[in-house]
Protein backbone atom coordinates (compact mmCIF):
# COMPACT_ATOMS: atom_id res chain seq x y z
CA UNK A 1 0.00 0.00 0.00
CA UNK A 2 1.28 3.48 -0.67
CA UNK A 3 2.45 5.16 2.22
CA UNK A 4 1.00 8.39 2.86
CA UNK A 5 3.74 10.81 3.91
CA UNK A 6 1.64 13.92 4.10
CA UNK A 7 0.33 14.98 7.67
CA UNK A 8 -3.13 14.92 8.16
CA UNK A 9 -3.84 19.36 7.90
CA UNK A 10 -4.81 20.85 11.25
CA UNK A 11 -7.64 23.23 9.30
CA UNK A 12 -11.34 21.76 9.03
CA UNK A 13 -14.07 23.65 7.49
CA UNK A 14 -16.01 23.26 10.76
CA UNK A 15 -13.90 24.93 13.22
CA UNK A 16 -15.54 28.27 14.44
CA UNK A 17 -14.83 30.83 16.90
CA UNK A 18 -16.62 30.97 20.22
CA UNK A 19 -19.92 31.97 20.02
CA UNK A 20 -19.31 34.28 23.13
CA UNK A 21 -16.27 35.94 20.85
CA UNK A 22 -18.40 36.54 18.12
CA UNK A 23 -20.51 38.15 20.30
CA UNK A 24 -17.75 40.13 22.45
CA UNK A 25 -17.05 41.52 18.97
CA UNK A 26 -20.53 42.67 17.67
CA UNK A 27 -20.91 44.48 21.18
CA UNK A 28 -17.95 45.86 20.85
CA UNK A 29 -18.02 46.94 17.32
CA UNK A 30 -21.19 48.91 18.35
CA UNK A 31 -20.17 50.56 21.92
CA UNK A 32 -17.09 52.03 19.98
CA UNK A 33 -16.76 55.44 18.34
CA UNK A 34 -13.63 56.75 16.72
CA UNK A 35 -13.50 60.22 16.29
CA UNK A 36 -11.17 61.95 14.69
CA UNK A 37 -9.38 65.43 15.37
CA UNK A 38 -6.61 67.25 13.50
CA UNK A 39 -5.46 63.98 12.17
CA UNK A 40 -5.86 62.76 15.67
CA UNK A 41 -8.10 59.67 16.26
CA UNK A 42 -9.66 58.99 20.10
CA UNK A 43 -11.55 55.75 20.50
CA UNK A 44 -14.44 56.40 22.69
CA UNK A 45 -16.07 53.66 23.86
CA UNK A 46 -19.85 53.45 25.24
CA UNK A 47 -20.41 51.41 28.06
CA UNK B 1 -29.91 34.01 3.10
CA UNK B 2 -29.79 37.24 1.32
CA UNK B 3 -27.40 38.31 2.84
CA UNK B 4 -24.93 35.92 1.41
CA UNK B 5 -25.45 37.27 -2.10
CA UNK B 6 -23.66 41.21 -0.96
CA UNK B 7 -20.33 41.36 -2.14
CA UNK B 8 -18.20 41.88 1.02
CA UNK B 9 -17.15 45.38 -0.50
CA UNK B 10 -20.62 46.16 0.04
CA UNK B 11 -21.19 44.96 3.15
CA UNK B 12 -17.53 46.56 4.28
CA UNK B 13 -19.43 49.83 3.07
CA UNK B 14 -22.72 49.52 5.35
CA UNK B 15 -20.76 48.85 7.88
CA UNK B 16 -18.65 51.74 7.68
CA UNK B 17 -21.89 53.70 7.26
CA UNK B 18 -22.88 52.64 10.37
CA UNK B 19 -24.66 49.44 9.69
CA UNK B 20 -23.63 47.16 12.30
CA UNK B 21 -25.77 44.22 10.99
CA UNK B 22 -22.93 44.03 7.94
CA UNK B 23 -19.93 43.27 10.09
CA UNK B 24 -22.34 40.32 11.58
CA UNK B 25 -22.69 39.36 8.54
CA UNK B 26 -19.45 39.52 6.83
CA UNK B 27 -17.80 37.55 10.45
CA UNK B 28 -20.46 34.46 9.88
CA UNK B 29 -19.27 34.32 6.18
CA UNK B 30 -15.71 34.36 6.71
CA UNK B 31 -15.26 32.83 10.68
CA UNK B 32 -14.69 29.21 9.71
CA UNK B 33 -12.08 30.55 6.96
CA UNK B 34 -10.00 32.30 9.42
CA UNK B 35 -10.78 30.66 12.25
CA UNK B 36 -9.61 27.63 10.75
CA UNK B 37 -6.05 29.39 9.54
CA UNK B 38 -5.40 30.70 12.93
CA UNK B 39 -6.10 27.05 14.58
CA UNK B 40 -4.44 25.63 11.96
CA UNK B 41 -1.27 27.48 12.98
CA UNK B 42 -1.62 27.74 16.81
CA UNK B 43 -3.45 24.51 17.39
CA UNK B 44 -5.16 25.16 20.73
CA UNK B 45 -8.76 26.39 20.70
CA UNK B 46 -8.20 29.27 23.29
CA UNK B 47 -5.55 31.02 21.81
CA UNK B 48 -6.73 30.84 18.47
CA UNK B 49 -10.37 32.76 19.96
CA UNK B 50 -7.95 35.31 21.44
CA UNK B 51 -6.18 35.70 17.84
CA UNK B 52 -9.59 35.72 16.11
CA UNK B 53 -10.68 38.31 18.65
CA UNK B 54 -7.72 41.06 18.72
CA UNK B 55 -8.00 40.33 14.50
CA UNK B 56 -11.17 41.90 14.37
CA UNK B 57 -10.67 44.36 17.25
CA UNK B 58 -7.77 45.43 14.42
CA UNK B 59 -10.55 45.57 11.28
CA UNK B 60 -13.16 47.00 14.04
CA UNK B 61 -10.48 50.20 14.47
CA UNK B 62 -9.11 50.17 11.34
CA UNK B 63 -13.26 50.11 9.44
CA UNK B 64 -14.49 52.72 11.71
CA UNK B 65 -11.33 55.22 11.67
CA UNK B 66 -11.72 55.05 7.57
CA UNK B 67 -8.33 53.69 7.20
CA UNK B 68 -9.39 50.97 5.01
CA UNK B 69 -9.29 51.27 1.43
CA UNK B 70 -11.48 48.73 -0.30
CA UNK B 71 -10.04 47.21 -3.18
CA UNK B 72 -12.33 44.14 -2.89
CA UNK B 73 -9.93 42.31 -0.83
CA UNK B 74 -11.47 42.24 2.48
CA UNK B 75 -11.12 38.39 3.23
CA UNK B 76 -7.07 38.33 2.26
CA UNK B 77 -6.46 41.54 4.11
CA UNK B 78 -8.48 39.59 7.55
CA UNK B 79 -6.10 36.84 6.99
CA UNK B 80 -3.10 39.40 6.60
CA UNK B 81 -4.17 40.60 10.09
CA UNK B 82 -3.93 37.54 11.37
CA UNK B 83 -1.07 36.10 9.94
CA UNK B 84 1.04 39.07 11.80
CA UNK B 85 -1.32 38.24 14.70
CA UNK B 86 -0.11 34.78 14.77
CA UNK B 87 3.57 35.88 14.03
CA UNK B 88 3.72 38.24 17.11
CA UNK B 89 2.12 35.28 19.02
CA UNK B 90 5.17 33.02 18.45
CA UNK B 91 7.88 35.50 18.68
CA UNK B 92 6.59 36.19 22.11
CA UNK B 93 6.13 32.50 23.09
CA UNK B 94 9.75 32.27 21.56
CA UNK B 95 11.65 35.14 23.62
CA UNK B 96 14.58 34.38 25.41
CA UNK B 97 15.29 35.83 28.72
CA UNK B 98 18.32 37.58 28.30
CA UNK B 99 20.58 37.94 30.96
CA UNK B 100 22.99 40.79 31.35
CA UNK B 101 26.78 40.76 33.60
CA UNK B 102 26.59 42.88 36.42
CA UNK B 103 28.80 43.19 39.46
CA UNK B 104 26.70 41.41 41.82
CA UNK B 105 25.89 38.84 38.94
CA UNK B 106 28.17 36.54 37.02
CA UNK B 107 26.69 35.25 33.70
CA UNK B 108 28.72 31.96 34.45
CA UNK B 109 26.73 31.46 37.27
CA UNK B 110 23.85 30.52 35.24
CA UNK B 111 25.93 28.80 32.30
CA UNK B 112 28.06 25.70 32.85
CA UNK B 113 29.72 23.23 30.10
CA UNK B 114 29.07 19.35 30.84
CA UNK B 115 32.62 18.72 30.42
CA UNK B 116 34.01 16.85 33.85
CA UNK B 117 36.64 18.55 35.92
CA UNK B 118 39.69 17.03 36.22
CA UNK B 119 38.91 15.85 40.15
CA UNK B 120 35.53 14.07 38.20
CA UNK B 121 37.92 12.44 35.40
CA UNK B 122 40.09 11.13 37.92
CA UNK B 123 37.12 9.60 39.80
CA UNK B 124 35.47 8.20 36.55
CA UNK B 125 38.60 6.40 35.72
CA UNK B 126 39.21 5.22 39.32
CA UNK B 127 35.37 3.79 39.53
CA UNK B 128 36.22 2.36 36.17
CA UNK B 129 39.52 0.26 37.19
CA UNK B 130 37.23 -0.45 40.44
CA UNK B 131 34.23 -2.24 38.49
CA UNK B 132 36.61 -3.88 36.20
CA UNK B 133 38.76 -5.51 38.88
CA UNK B 134 35.22 -6.32 40.60
CA UNK B 135 33.99 -8.17 37.70
CA UNK B 136 36.81 -10.03 37.71
CA UNK B 137 35.47 -12.06 40.25
CA UNK B 138 32.48 -13.23 39.59
CA UNK B 139 31.50 -16.77 37.86
CA UNK B 140 32.97 -17.12 34.39
CA UNK B 141 29.00 -17.67 32.70
CA UNK B 142 27.97 -14.50 34.43
CA UNK B 143 31.17 -12.45 33.72
CA UNK B 144 30.84 -13.25 29.85
CA UNK B 145 27.62 -11.93 29.56
CA UNK B 146 28.25 -8.65 31.31
CA UNK B 147 31.34 -8.03 29.71
CA UNK B 148 29.50 -8.64 26.37
CA UNK B 149 26.48 -6.76 26.74
CA UNK B 150 27.61 -3.99 28.87
CA UNK B 151 31.34 -3.27 27.04
CA UNK B 152 30.96 -4.91 23.46
CA UNK B 153 27.38 -3.91 23.08
CA UNK B 154 25.36 -7.03 22.05
CA UNK B 155 22.18 -7.85 22.39
CA UNK B 156 21.10 -10.92 24.19
CA UNK B 157 20.20 -12.50 20.86
CA UNK B 158 23.65 -12.30 19.64
CA UNK B 159 25.09 -13.06 23.12
CA UNK B 160 22.80 -16.30 23.32
CA UNK B 161 24.12 -17.21 19.89
CA UNK B 162 27.31 -16.85 20.48
CA UNK B 163 27.68 -18.61 23.62
CA UNK B 164 25.19 -21.43 22.63
CA UNK B 165 22.64 -20.68 25.36
CA UNK B 166 18.85 -19.53 25.32
CA UNK B 167 18.31 -15.76 25.67
CA UNK B 168 16.73 -16.12 28.89
CA UNK B 169 19.39 -18.14 30.52
CA UNK B 170 21.49 -14.85 28.97
CA UNK B 171 19.09 -12.66 30.75
CA UNK B 172 19.06 -14.91 33.91
CA UNK B 173 23.02 -14.43 33.57
CA UNK B 174 23.25 -10.86 33.33
CA UNK B 175 20.73 -10.84 36.40
CA UNK B 176 22.49 -12.69 38.53
CA UNK B 177 26.10 -10.79 37.67
CA UNK B 178 24.07 -7.97 38.57
CA UNK B 179 22.68 -9.22 41.97
CA UNK B 180 26.32 -10.79 42.49
CA UNK B 181 27.97 -7.13 41.88
CA UNK B 182 26.11 -5.16 44.29
CA UNK B 183 26.76 -8.36 47.29
CA UNK B 184 30.84 -7.95 46.37
CA UNK B 185 30.07 -4.26 46.61
CA UNK B 186 27.54 -3.92 49.95
CA UNK B 187 30.18 -6.93 51.23
CA UNK B 188 33.10 -4.50 50.90
CA UNK B 189 31.43 -1.44 51.59
CA UNK B 190 33.08 0.09 48.23
CA UNK B 191 31.58 3.56 47.14
CA UNK B 192 31.53 3.87 43.71
CA UNK B 193 30.70 6.98 42.77
CA UNK B 194 31.37 10.38 40.78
Amino acid sequence: MAKIYSKKTLASKDLKPKKEVVSFLLSYSQALKVVKIDNKSFEVIAN
Amino acid sequence: MADLHIPDALLVKNYVEGNENALATLIKRHESKIYGFIYSKIADRDISNDIFQDTFIKVIKTLKSNSYNEEGKFLPWVMRISHNLIVDHFRKTKKMPMYRETEEFSIFSIMSDDCLTIEGKMIVDQVEIDLKKLIQELPEDQKEVLVMRMYQDMSFKEISELTGVSINTALGRMRYALMNLRKIIDKHQIILTN
